[in-house]
């Protein structure tokens, strides 16, 4: 029953052997030991587990380990480097877009790919960019501050 | 556009918008919440749960699930015994209090009461096991609504009691009937305040750790009371309090919900000495919505009575409040909380008010962000706007009619309460002033000349905070706080409030840098370990920073007072003549000075020990606070609702808060906007849903729906400042303050948009559907 997989998340190559039915989420948390990546609803609504995979946000609550064999993750853990904060992370910390922290790393990699696809958002942009991510303490008004602070940071880098 | 913020290289913190020391593990995933705590051998715990609203439980087969591979035990209600019921804070003289065990026994009473505990090598293993359980119901009468649950005949949820009555409480003062016979007006209105799940994003979940040989108990837990917890749990597991250590890791938001004492917080520790592994247990969305206490649960018929001038004299409240089939740890202590603010801001001469708590098949309610003060600011606001159209009087001019002016403070109010400071015109004008409410009347013409609805709303509330006086709250209101200063100069601050999102140690951290002259980065403040932090209340009720603020004040200023002996002493002058600025310590009578790093290092070498001074630098205070605070502020929304659909949209939304003096308004704004968004979700989109049958209808957040960034306008903040008189800081208190105010704001609006149709009042939530046939009732007759 038992599947070897191999994944590459944050840079690093893995190869691990999971029960078909170990969702990525708990693949990342318990097998990787990545647990930035939050578990708020497992249904898909909160957001708080969303990662980038290929690319692409996805919620890591929701998809199995197995379908990320030979894929590429990167995950709130990977967002920074060499102790530089990504300027999305930056900007959350500048503009208090966060409270207790549970939703954040899932808001930050689904602002990562908004940014991505649009460089330049409107606020309405910002709000429907995530729609996907709940959070339950900021009323999202300074997450969005964050966005704008954090498009024109990545603008004139 | 985006706001600006301070980087911390400052000379003086509070006031300044400095950004938060907690962030930087926050938005890297390097936090650690209790589901990242791993214990070498950790067992995963699972729970079963009824799926029935009231059974009798005929029997248990637990022998498949135990022979699941990785299935280490089986708990049932029976195997659990020995633990003490869930703790009840209440003390009414007719208050029931059910026998609630942390397992069910004989009976289940609602939806979600749990029944058996599985424990497995991992939790995929647990949630195999629970559906291999086999438990025998025989489904008995089930009764799901309040008001059905209190009249004669109706079933009872505890047969035990001969009706459904949980406890009453009544309160009067001044002739109410008088006021009521002599007025010019008067008025009434039945409005519901339904159940709400408080929804932080992090459910709850706990690690029990037992050390066999130290025989110490440590409980990780998601709680906004650590230090209660571990009292609680010494008596339910009737263990000695100084054996067991409670941690609150990093919390993923409250909102009160975890301000309690759980059944599954007692079970696991129970678990882990039974079986002498480390247990987790992490509960799902499913079950949170199932059983984390629910807030609010009223039905309240609200009376008022006013001269034709638009002075309100008399006021009565009815409250029927579900608190559901059990008591949770301030289940009918918080409807008790509506009715003292229930008078408001307003000048009211008499009222009376009575509360019934009815047991039902539901999910207990308690305490959920505001707690007892939004039900009332609600029906009050809802109650008052509807007398100034009876009046034929602006909603605006009802408000300001009624205030009691800046000089009459501190103001008793006819339900006792003694409001501590408050100039509420002026904040009240400033809301006004910021929305242009002339030209929003203006708009609203054009509007409905146009056959347009556009409402205008307005909420004047004013709230009780900073819990609070001993003798008012149920395990002691006071807050404690050591300040330990380093050798090298370095602070660490332990404070006994349990801050989970709220930033107390940004805030604490501006207090001590500025209070010693030294740089934030020099401080830390530690909180939610009660190995660490002697004792300490918690973090509820808009408390951090006006109670724990306080006693934090009280320590610095023995710090600072010590380290004046040393540096006088060390400089050879009298104490009377050094003075301490900006971090220095300095003497009209000697040329040198001295940092405080000097004297923090000197009172450890001690190499020069002022005489009857004792080495070190350390001091442990305690704040009581003489009295509750009271915030206040004014909240305006303007909507417009779509005749076609029943859809509102806010247009605008001022809030215009006054918690006080303000350590950091980035933080401030913060609360402002989070409130706002806890009030308005209700308002328009949020209430849990039974059947009949007790069922809850709406469990998931597929279908619970909270509030998503689309659907919350720009909230334009501002705000009056002032100081409270029962602390040192003049600090009121804001974790509540948006939820309290904003919800009567959109509900004002909305039905002064619809008032054409000749509708006066809507029960929340006003979902497009619920307005659409209003709208459709209304335009046939």
């Amino acid at each position: 029953m038992e599947k070897t997989i191999r994944v590459k998340v944050n840079g690093r190559e893995y190869e691990r052997v999971v029960e078909p039915r170990l969702l990525l989420v708990h693949f990342l948390r318990e097998d990787l030991e990545l647990t930035g990546t939050h578990i708020g609803c497992e249904t898909t609504v909160c957001g708080a587990c969303t990662v980038l995979l290929e690319g692409r946000s996805v919620k890591a609550c929701s998809i199995f380990a197995v379908q990320a064999d030979g894929k590429e993750i990167t995950t709130i853990e990977g967002m920074a480097s060499h102790g530089d904060m990504h300027a999305v992370q930056e900007a959350f910390w500048n503009e208090h877009g966060l409270q207790c922290g549970f939703c954040t790393p899932g808001m930050i990699m689904s602002v990562e790919q908004l940014l991505n696809d649009n460089a330049n958002p409107t606020k309405d942009e910002i709000r429907h960019g995530i729609e996907g991510n709940l959070c339950r303490c900021t009323g999202y008004q300074h997450i969005i501050n964050a966005v704008e602070a954090a498009a024109k940071a990545k603008a004139g880098a | 556009m985006a706001t600006t913020t301070t980087t911390p290289e400052l000379k003086t913190y509070i006031g300044k918008r400095v950004r938060r020391v907690e962030d930087p593990r926050l938005i890297t995933g390097t936090a650690t919440y209790v589901d990242d705590i791993r214990k070498p051998g950790m067992l995963h715990a699972a729970v079963l749960r009824s799926p029935y609203a009231a059974a009798k439980i005929t029997g248990i087969a637990i022998e498949k699930a135990l022979a699941l591979p990785g299935v280490k035990a089986v708990y049932t209600g029976k195997d659990v015994a020995a633990v003490g019921p869930v703790p009840c804070a209440g003390s009414m003289e007719d208050l029931r209090i059910p026998d609630h065990r942390i397992l069910a026994r004989e009976r289940v009473y609602y939806v979600g009461h749990p029944v058996v505990a599985v424990v497995a090598t991992d939790r995929y293993i647990a949630a195999d096991a629970l559906d291999l359980i086999e438990v025998d119901y025989e489904p008995t009468e089930v009764i799901s609504d309040p008001e059905e649950a209190l009249k004669d005949g109706a079933v009872r949820v505890h047969p035990e009691y001969p009706d459904n009555v949980a406890f009453t409480y009544k309160q009067a003062k001044g002739d109410v009937d008088k006021a009521f016979e002599e007025a010019d007006f008067t008025c009434e209105e039945r409005i519901l305040v339904p159940r709400l799940a408080p929804i932080p994003m992090e459910t709850r979940g706990v690690v029990a750790d037992w050390d066999e040989g130290a025989k110490e108990l440590t409980l990780y837990s998601s709680t906004q009371i650590p230090h209660l917890l571990k009292t609680q749990l010494a008596l339910q597991l009737d263990m000695p309090e100084h054996h067991i250590r409670v941690i609150a890791p990093e919390v993923g938001g409250g909102f009160g919900s975890k301000c309690n004492v759980w059944a599954e917080e007692a079970l696991a520790c129970f678990v882990a000495m039974d079986l002498k592994k480390p247990i987790k247990w992490i509960e799902s969305r499913r079950e949170s919505i199932q059983v984390v206490a629910h807030g609010r649960a009223h039905v309240d018929t609200i009376e008022i009575a006013a001269k034709k001038d638009g002075t309100l004299t008399g006021l009565k409240l009815h409250i029927v409040c579900d608190i559901g089939a059990h008591h949770q740890l301030l289940t009918p202590i918080i409807p008790t909380l509506a009715v003292l603010m229930l008078p408001g801001l307003y000048k009211f001469r008499s009222f009376k008010a009575s509360l019934v708590g009815a047991f039902t098949n539901r999910a207990p309610s308690d305490l959920y962000r505001g707690a007892g003060r939004p039900e009332a600011t609600y029906v009050l606001e809802r109650i008052v706007d509807k007398m100034a159209r009876i009046l034929g009087m602006d909603p605006a001019e009802i408000r300001f009619k009624n205030f009691p002016e800046p000089a009459e403070f501190p103001f008793e109010t006819v339900t006792g309460l003694q409001y501590d400071s408050g100039d509420y015109a002026a904040a009240f004008h400033k809301a006004l002033d910021k929305i242009d409410y002339k030209a929003c009347r203006e708009e609203q013409k054009k509007a409905r000349a146009e056959g347009r609805l556009y409402g205008i709303g307005i909420s004047t509330y004013g709230e009780l905070c900073a819990f609070g006086p001993s003798p008012a709250t149920p395990a002691g209101g006071w807050e404690c706080a050591s300040v330990n200063v380093k050798a090298t100069g370095k602070v660490e601050v332990l404070t006994g409030i349990s801050p989970h999102g709220q930033g107390e140690e940004t805030s604490f951290s501006q207090m001590v840098a500025d209070a010693f002259g030294i740089p934030m980065s020099d401080v830390v403040v530690i909180h939610g370990d009660t190995a660490k932090v002697s004792y300490g209340i918690g973090t509820f009720g808009s408390r951090g920073i006006a109670i724990g603020g306080s006693a934090l004040h009280l320590a610095m200023q023995d710090i600072v007072a010590k380290a004046t002996k040393y540096a006088a002493h060390i400089l050879d002058v009298d104490a009377d003549t050094v003075t301490f600025k900006n971090g220095t310590f300095s003497s009209s009578a000697a040329e040198q000075t001295l940092s405080f790093a000097d004297v923090a290092l000197e009172t450890h070498l001690c190499r020069k020990l002022p005489p009857g001074t004792e080495p070190g630098l350390t001091a442990t205070r305690f704040f009581e606070p003489s009295n509750f605070a009271f915030p206040f502020g004014a909240h305006i929304c303007t909507v417009e609702v779509d005749q076609e659909t029943g859809e509102t949209t806010i247009l605008r939304f001022v809030a215009v808060d006054d918690c006080g003096k303000i350590i950091n308004p980035l933080l401030v704004e913060g609360q402002i906007h989070g409130g706002v968004a806890q009030g308005l979700g209700p308002a328009f989109m949020e209430g849990v849903i039974y059947d009949e049958e007790g069922q809850l209808l709406n469990g998931t957040m597929m279908d619970y729906a909270i509030p998503k960034a689309r659907h919350m306008p720009w909230i334009e903040t501002d705000r009056t400042e002032t100081p409270s008189t029962v602390n040192p800081l003049g600090v009121k208190g804001v974790g509540e303050a948006g939820t309290i105010g904003s919800l009567p704001a959109f509900v004002n609006a909305v039905v002064d948009a619809l008032s054409p149709l000749g509708v006066d009042h809507v029960d929340i939530p006003m979902t497009p559907q619920s307005i659409w046939r209003v709208i459709q009732e209304r335009s046939r007759s």
